[in-house]
């Protein structure tokens, strides 16, 4: 197998000739070049698509500078949430302390913007100098009588998940908040969407085409008031492994919401997805609806892909992303096209994600927590891949070795949640696995070469 | 429309920025380390820092970005980071081998107070660094300056760490230019072989984040300055720095270090600072202007007297960093352009002011540093209107509330391609810039002109 460094040896598998736990959650090795970001990051990408709250990021400017606009998070409504607002903290606010320049910036804008509430991120220096974050947010707080919830991000206090777990406790404390206006029997919340690229509008008519209702999406298109009524809601429908289980736990701790764990990507998932959410109601006229939902799309969506999957059948794809849960959806979404899964890893998986990963993939598959481009190009050479899925800095990566790409990471432009995603995600993969550009490309060149000499 | 949030009456903020036009040290530290060949770039930090960097640079430059981290963590910001750098030192020569490790301080690692100079003498003493590999640093505080500060101090680092002095003078001409892409860099090195000129130049980021697809991924693409060029650098009898923000420490450490006769000019951007560029490397390498150079020279000016009139008296907006803001703002004036606003988020002094006044006449108003973000710059431009705007991707949403043409210009650029492989200094980068300006007054002037006076030839 491609070199690997001596620390990560038990982050990184091959299924049938590796039989320990792959090791996972740790902090990345001080020195690798690693794909992965920080507590903040993790925290910012979860609030980030509360559109009428407003984001305040308390720290020098850089933070505010790469969070800017670069992830979708399409708003239907209100954008006050695409708006960079830093304190942008210099030398003598880190020698003085940056208090009385946090509370001016509130201040002056929830006077000036008027928003539903207010998060400030705190970023890695300010416990270091030693601002009371938590004073001065419920001084503006009573002050201008709206939340301002401080969000715990310093950066270097964990990984990206313990970002996740600083907005779940964040957002935790928007709910609660609405206990008047009218919530049908039978809701749910959508925990986990973010819409990137417009699938939370995607997922929401599905559910109201099962006559469900969605009290409430955290995060993707929301709002602070729909989230002051989420605790009303039935049922808690949490996607994307890591990033808001945590929220659902709590909200069941406290408000007794049961909650039940999905994935929008591809064909079974989606479709398990909407019958779990169906079989939780027990109400036969929603389970007929749903039903009819899924024969309809799938019945339509089957000869699409079809015509795809004749190109695809028997290509390698290398899958690396966030969240595991992504992963798994991947494998089994890229079997509908035809394709094999010969290397897969993600940021955050835990141990039994790992072990689920073993369990869906074919013997000779690589399967790897937080890997790093040296090792990642490593693996897609030896296992002759012809597809890479990821983020951005997978991107260049595969383009350079002559592959296909596909983001399923923030920067995606296409929605690829639910049927029509699982069609344009077979787009995508499909326009860049048989794109002609390919056939100047020195490595597939040579790897046809190969093959002919092969089959003579 | 995300902009609608900007109101035109411009109010004094004091704690505050608004969509930045500026970020932190450590990305422009990153991009002058991976101008020198099998440099790998480290940042002392949180991950989440480098990630960002790595991120940015390859949205920027479409091409793989490569840079470790020493993945700081709770107990780092406790204890100090020397243990997460010395670890990182051994890991990085062990697996990726670089020649040499660029170490950029966060504002974590600066808060924290670590010693770097101690860390790396220690990993010295403890063998960690292999024989005829260097680890050097520079301290790129975030809370300090913008991303060009960083370019500078790491600029500087670089000379502080590897020009040498043997005692003889050799005739290379050192150019250190500002941040620039790649491209420019290029078109830099070629005005000076066109003219003959020896000249050592660094940092080179051209053919490292403008490489081509060839089949591998590379850690150290082919580009970047050699240290074993850099360190001839200390004996060059001549330096020229390109861009004084991006530069100045450098060039002022080449001379009071080495005592090379350092001079300090603009970006070759437009055609009155190319002219500068061209003459003060003809006269220091005793050389004449060749004839392609003329020829380049004779095309650019051409085309400005031909199209004259679609460009003339045109009002233009301006947002990016100083060095190359003092370029296109002259280059502006040279075509007969009306100056409105030019806005940098890098504090960079009275002089920078100073200067773009003495350019664009009295009128222009110039602001930068504190406040001078695209927020302040939107309502500049709602005050007074344009007809052209030069920035970076991020003034898109000005332009399209605003229904202004924008041509990108500066960093970071997200949304187009063509940065890193055209230029915008030289003739060529100037003829080059002038087409995009003619194609963004032409396009406009066709999709608005009234039926009756729409023309095949506007």
């Amino acid at each position: 197998m491609a070199e690997v460094l001596e620390a990560r040896r038990h982050q990184v598998l091959e299924k049938g000739r590796d039989d320990y736990i792959l090791e996972c959650g740790k902090a990345s090795t001080a020195g690798s070049v690693s794909q992965r970001a920080c507590v903040f990051c993790g925290s910012r990408v979860v609030l980030y698509p509360i559109a009428d709250a407003l984001h305040l990021i308390h720290g020098p400017i850089g933070c505010a500078a790469y969070t800017w606009d670069i992830r979708g998070s399409l708003s239907s409504g209100p954008e006050l949430h695409r708006m960079s607002f830093s304190t942008d903290l210099r030398e003598n606010d880190v020698i003085y302390g940056g208090e009385k320049k946090l509370y001016r910036a509130l201040t002056e804008l929830i006077t000036g913007y008027k928003p539903k509430a207010a998060f400030v991120y705190c970023t890695c220096i300010i416990g270091l100098i030693g601002d009371d974050v938590e004073a001065i947010c419920s001084r503006v707080s009573r002050e201008q009588r709206i939340q301002v919830i401080p969000v715990h991000s310093e950066g270097f206090k964990g990984t990206k998940k313990d970002g996740y777990k600083a907005a779940c406790e964040a957002a935790f404390k928007l709910t609660g908040k609405d206990s008047g206006s009218p919530v049908s029997p039978f809701s749910i919340n959508i925990l986990g969407e973010f819409n990137l690229a417009g699938e939370t509008w995607i997922i929401k008519d599905y559910y109201r085409r099962m006559g469900i209702e969605v009290t409430s999406c955290l995060t993707g298109d929301g709002r602070v008031d729909e989230i002051g009524k989420a605790h009303r809601a039935k049922l808690n429908v949490v996607q994307c492994s890591g990033s808001m289980t945590n929220l659902a736990k709590m909200m069941q701790a406290q408000y007794g919401i049961p909650f039940i764990r999905v994935s929008y990507f591809g064909i079974e998932d989606m479709t398990q997805a909407l019958y779990d959410v169906a079989d939780f109601f027990e109400d036969a006229d929603i389970t007929a609806r749903t039903q009819k939902l899924v024969k309809d799309e799938v019945s339509a969506l089957l000869p699409r892909l079809a015509e795809y999957r004749k190109d695809l059948e028997g290509k390698k794809a290398a899958v690396y992303v966030g969240g595991s849960f992504k992963a798994f959806s991947m494998v089994k979404a890229l079997r509908h096209l035809g394709m094999e899964t010969v290397v897969v890893g993600s940021q955050t998986g835990s141990a039994e994600d790992y072990e689920y990963l073993k369990e869906i993939t074919n013997r000779g598959t690589i399967i790897c927590d937080d890997t790093n481009p040296l090792e990642l190009s490593g693996f897609v050479l030896e296992k002759a891949a012809d597809l890479l899925i990821g983020g951005v800095k997978e991107r260049p990566i595969a383009y350079k070795m002559g592959i296909g790409f596909c983001d399923h990471n923030h920067e995606r432009k296409e929605a690829l949640a639910g049927y029509e995603g699982m069609f344009n995600f077979a787009k995508e993969i499909h326009a860049s696995v048989t794109s002609p550009v390919w056939k100047y490309s020195p490595a597939r060149i040579k790897a046809q070469a190969a093959q002919r000499r092969k089959s003579q | 429309m995300l902009l609608r949030h900007t109101p035109k009456e411009i109010i004094e903020r004091s704690a505050l920025t608004i969509n930045p036009a500026k970020t932190c040290q450590p990305i422009g530290a990153m991009y002058a380390a991976l101008g020198v060949h099998r440099c790998l770039p480290h940042s002392h930090g949180s991950q989440g820092c480098c990630a960002y960097h790595r991120s940015a640079l390859t949205r920027h430059y479409a091409d793989p970005i490569m840079a470790s981290t020493s993945s700081f963590t709770e107990g780092a910001s406790v204890f100090g980071g020397q243990a997460n750098l010395l670890e990182s030192i051994n890991n990085v020569f062990a697996l990726y081998d670089p020649e040499i490790i660029a170490v950029n301080t966060t504002c974590l690692s600066e808060v924290i107070g670590d010693d770097i100079t101690q860390i790396l003498n220690k990993a010295a003493a403890e063998n960690k660094i292999p024989h005829g590999k260097s680890v050097m640093y520079a301290s790129t505080p975030s809370f300090k300056g913008s991303h060009v500060t960083g370019y500078e101090n790491m600029l500087s680092a670089i000379v502080q760490n590897f020009a040498k002095s043997s005692g003889k003078r050799h005739n290379k001409i050192t150019i250190l230019p500002s941040f620039v892409e790649p491209s420019d860099m290029s078109e830099i090195k070629y005005i000076a072989e066109e003219l003959g000129a020896a000249y050592i130049m660094y940092p080179d980021t051209s053919d490292v984040v403008n490489g081509p697809l060839d089949g591998k991924f590379r850690m150290y693409p082919k580009g970047g300055t050699p240290k074993a060029l850099i360190e001839e650098s200390g004996d060059s009898e001549y330096a020229i720095a390109l861009g004084q923000t991006g530069t100045l420490s450098a060039a002022k450490l080449l001379d009071s270090k080495f005592k090379v006769k350092t001079k300090i000019i603009d970006l070759p951007i437009g055609i009155s600072a190319t002219d500068a560029f061209v003459d003060t490397l003809r006269k220091i390498a005793g050389v004449s202007v060749p004839e392609q150079l003329v020829r380049e020279r004779g095309q650019l000016v051409d085309v400005l007297c031909d199209k004259n009139q679609y460009i003339y008296g045109k009002k233009v907006s301006l947002s990016g960093d100083p060095d190359i803001l003092i370029g296109l703002t002259q280059f502006c004036k040279d075509a007969g352009m009306k100056i409105l606003h030019v806005l940098s988020g890098t504090p960079s002094g009275g002089k920078f002011v100073k200067r773009i006044k003495e350019i664009a006449g009295g009128d222009v108003i110039v602001k930068e540093g504190a406040q001078a973000d695209l927020f302040y710059f939107h309502q500049l431009i709602k005050n007074d209107k344009p007809d052209l705007i030069l920035g970076n991707t991020y003034c898109k949403y000005i332009a399209r509330d605003m229904d202004i043409p924008l041509i990108r210009t500066g960093f970071p650029i997200y949304d187009r391609v063509g940065h890193s492989y055209f230029p915008i200094t030289g003739y060529r980068g100037g003829l080059h810039l002038l087409i995009k300006m003619l194609d963004a007054f032409m396009d406009r002037q066709d999709r608005d002109a009234p039926e009756e006076q729409f023309e095949l030839v506007m």
